[in-house]
């Protein structure tokens, strides 16, 4: 379907591209006169680009803007401001019969597979739902042969196509929730953590589908996630959110082996490692107090609440995502994009040794 | 016995009767669809100080266990079958419900996975506190409070005195998770449950109110259950080992030699089902196959229609418990094979 993707950026082309995407949710008081007192900033100014054939997966605490993120990419929320290019033309602005064209190339797949999936209706009405509004890919008399054929490709029984959601096991859900993102042949597929709700056995299961399905039809994903362990694996490229921003971006290898920004290298080394000999060895960053609200989020940057590297300058001057001047011209793995005033490199010993079994 | 944990050395009490001793624990559930067997004849134990850590995957029978314990399991559905429950040596299943009220919720105290719905929307957190000590320990309002703001000061939420009006919704998760700790540990328990206290929480604040948990721990020299499934944090803070599945244990060990050398096939999948770095790019081991249906549970060695090292004697005879060193037990036939490759 697609041509063999080289490893070279220079060579790949963006299927998606954000810029500046900004979505405030407003804070209203009062019943019968709505009065704005202010505004959640959800996502606030963030930009990426998705290339075609990879996956991007996305990381961050609760509450950073991450499904905000993935709801306007596939334009289930109005945008603030900013824009999502698809293959060069602005999806924010689109509507009508222009956006229906777009989201049949952009689909979703969501967390809880046991809420996602309506319990009135049957696998193959689930499955084939999104035929009803894009008839164009499955005529109607073939769409039974279709959804079978999904079903196979997910690897279910097809047989299972008059089954009812609560007859299967949550795994099998999700695949169910996968057969339909694929129904209408996207290029894209934005998951939302598709696999946090999962067993660790069957987390497995679910994530080997995916990596099979993305070889076998050229699939981009976006992948949302809090498992830092599966985005890695899943992942060519990582985008680290803090409070509504993206604090760092880079291969898989420049994000979790030569983090620059003081947040990433917090994350990781507070991830538990399965490895009880590592319980000594390693030097964890406890960050010390909450994460600010959204409403009222610091001046300058983000983190400094909580960065042990905070000065002055953090509070008056944001920090802009690029390759911080230190590094720049440098082709170290630490010259990535990072928003930080005082990027630099630092051992983070309990990532290291994930892979030291 | 003498048994002594090498690993905790000297520090570790010893102490003949352990703190807390779950053996042959049954329960069942009567549903629409069956009798759902979900427990079936759990044993393990945890002594003062000590961290022992139940894991299994969803459905396995790890907060049943637990409900059981603290004597909320709802019955009906849930009837009790068979097996004991030894607080200090004493069985919890026939004693007094006088002495079990005394025992359960001032001795054992529980956390439990979701702090919000746990905790009381309409009363202010402060409030759900000290009804702790005034109810438990008949002290004044004034008393209740004061006592109320040390505990939030010791589980460190900041400006305790200012915030001890505060609702529930309030306070974040993290700091959620800590009122809950700190209310299980304000009649200072011998023996805290902890079921999943951070799986709802992220890295960061998880590490936070697992490092909090270990210090008070130590401070009280408390035992602790922690039930979870994150084969991580098991690995940060556990001292031993409970693996369930479909309703058993089917292997106990010391942290570190199960991580090294697993002696059940169900573990060892579990632990290689962890992506790693040197598998980027390859497909991730899966363990095959479904969990089992808790009305049809398969017969002889619950796992055989998943395990890759299952045999014909499998699918007709229950493993028992073979004892694996000392201090390791692994419910399989084929233990010895399984941690020999
Ligand atoms: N419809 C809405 N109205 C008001 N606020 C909202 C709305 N949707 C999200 N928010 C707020 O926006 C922020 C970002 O939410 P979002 O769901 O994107 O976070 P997330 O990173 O996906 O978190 P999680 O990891 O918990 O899923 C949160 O503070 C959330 O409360
Ligand atoms: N009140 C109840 N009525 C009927 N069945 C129940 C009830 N409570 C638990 N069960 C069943 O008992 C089995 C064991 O449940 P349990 O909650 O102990 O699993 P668990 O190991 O804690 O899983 P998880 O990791 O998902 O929390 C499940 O199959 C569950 O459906
Ligand atoms: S800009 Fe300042 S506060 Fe922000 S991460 Fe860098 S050092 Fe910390
Ligand atoms: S007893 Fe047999 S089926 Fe069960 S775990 Fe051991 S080898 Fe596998
Ligand atoms: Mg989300
Ligand atoms: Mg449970």
């Amino acid at each position: 379907m697609t041509e063999p993707l080289t490893r070279e950026p220079a060579s790949r082309k963006p299927i998606l591209q954000v810029r500046n995407l900004v979505k405030h949710f407003p804070l209203t008081r009062g019943i019968l006169f709505k009065k704005e007192i202010g505004a959640v900033k959800a996502v606030d100014g963030i930009s990426f680009d998705l290339y075609a054939g990879e996956t991007l997966g996305i990381v961050g605490e609760s509450g950073c803007g991450k499904s905000t993120v993935a709801k306007l990419l596939m334009n289930l929320e109005q945008a603030t401001s900013g824009e999502v290019f698809y293959k060069g033309e602005d999806i924010t602005r689109l509507s009508g019969r222009a956006l229906k064209a777009v989201r049949r190339n952009i689909q979703m797949v969501f967390q809880d597979p046991y809420t996602s999936l309506n319990p009135r209706m049957t696998v193959g009405d689930i499955i084939g739902e999104p035929f009803d509004i894009h008839p164009e890919v499955a005529p109607k008399g073939d769409r039974r042969a279709r959804v079978r054929e999904l079903l196979d490709v997910v690897g279910l029984n097809p047989e299972y196509i008059n089954r009812y959601p609560h007859q299967f096991s949550g795994g099998q859900r999700q695949r169910i929730g996968i057969a339909r993102g694929l129904a209408l042949n996207p290029e894209i597929i934005i998951c939302d953590e598709p696999v946090s709700a999962l067993d660790v056995s069957v987390q497995a299961q679910v994530v080997n589908l995916m990596e099979k399905l993305q070889d076998e039809f050229g699939l981009s994903y976006v992948f949302i996630a809090h498992d830092l362990s599966i985005v890695r694996h899943i992942s060519d490229r990582v985008g680290v959110m803090y409070l509504g921003r993206m604090a760092e971006i880079g291969t898989d290898t420049e994000i979790y082996e030569h983090p620059t920004h003081p947040y990433t290298q917090a994350l990781l080394s507070a991830v538990p490692v399965p490895d009880p000999q590592a319980r000594e060895r390693r030097e964890r960053i406890i960050l010390t107090g909450d994460v600010p609200s959204p409403a009222n989020p610091p001046s300058g940057c983000r983190f400094r609440t909580r960065c042990w590297k905070a000065e002055e300058r953090c509070a008056q001057e944001t920090p802009l995502l690029a390759v911080p001047s230190v590094f720049a011209g440098s082709d170290s793995p630490a010259a990535h994009e990072s928003a930080c005033h005082f990027a630099a490199e630092k051992d983070v010993v309990g990532s290291a040794s994930v892979d030291a079994a | 016995m003498t048994v002594t944990d090498e690993r905790t050395g000297a520090a570790a009490p010893v102490s003949t009767t352990p703190l807390l001793e779950v053996r042959d624990l049954h329960v069942e559930f009567h549903t629409r669809d069956g009798v759902a067997r979900a427990v079936n004849g759990v044993d393990y134990s945890v002594n003062a100080g000590e961290t022992l850590a139940v894991l299994g995957e969803s459905g396995s029978g790890k907060s049943v266990t637990a409900q059981t314990i603290m004597g909320i399991l709802d019955m009906p559905p849930g009837r009790i079958t068979q097996g004991e429950i030894l607080f200090h040596g004493q069985d919890m299943l026939t004693m007094s419900a006088e002495q079990r009220r005394k025992i359960r919720g001032r001795k054992i105290a529980m956390i439990f996975q979701d702090a919000l719905s746990s905790l009381n929307p309409v009363l202010s957190v402060g409030y759900q506190l000290g009804e702790m000590f005034r109810v438990h320990q008949g002290m004044s309002r004034k008393q209740a409070r004061a006592k109320s703001i040390e505990l939030m000061d010791r589980v460190r939420i900041p400006a305790a005195k200012e915030r001890i009006g505060d609702y529930p919704h309030q306070f974040s998760g993290g700091m959620r998770q800590r009122i809950m700790i700190a209310m299980a540990l304000a009649l200072e328990p011998e023996l805290i449950i902890a079921d999943e206290p951070t799986t709802a929480l992220d890295v960061t604040v998880q590490a936070q109110v697992m490092d909090l948990l270990a210090e008070l721990q130590r401070e009280y020299n408390m035992g602790l259950i922690l039930i979870t499934h994150d084969l991580g944090v098991v690995a940060d803070v556990a001292d031993k080992i409970a693996v369930m599945y479909a309703g058993r244990i089917v292997e106990t060990s010391p942290v570190h030699d199960i991580y090294a050398r697993p002696a059940h096939p169900y573990t060892k999948g579990l632990l290689r089902s962890i992506p790693r770095l040197d598998q980027k790019g390859q497909e991730l081991y899966a363990i095959k196959g479904l969990p089992p249906n808790l009305t049809r549970i398969p017969g002889g060695c619950a796992f055989h229609p998943r395990c890759p090292m299952a045999q014909d004697v499998c699918a007709t005879d229950v493993p028992l418990l073979h004892p694996v060193g000392a201090e390791r037990g692994s419910a399989c036939h084929f233990w010895k094979e399984t941690i020999g490759d």
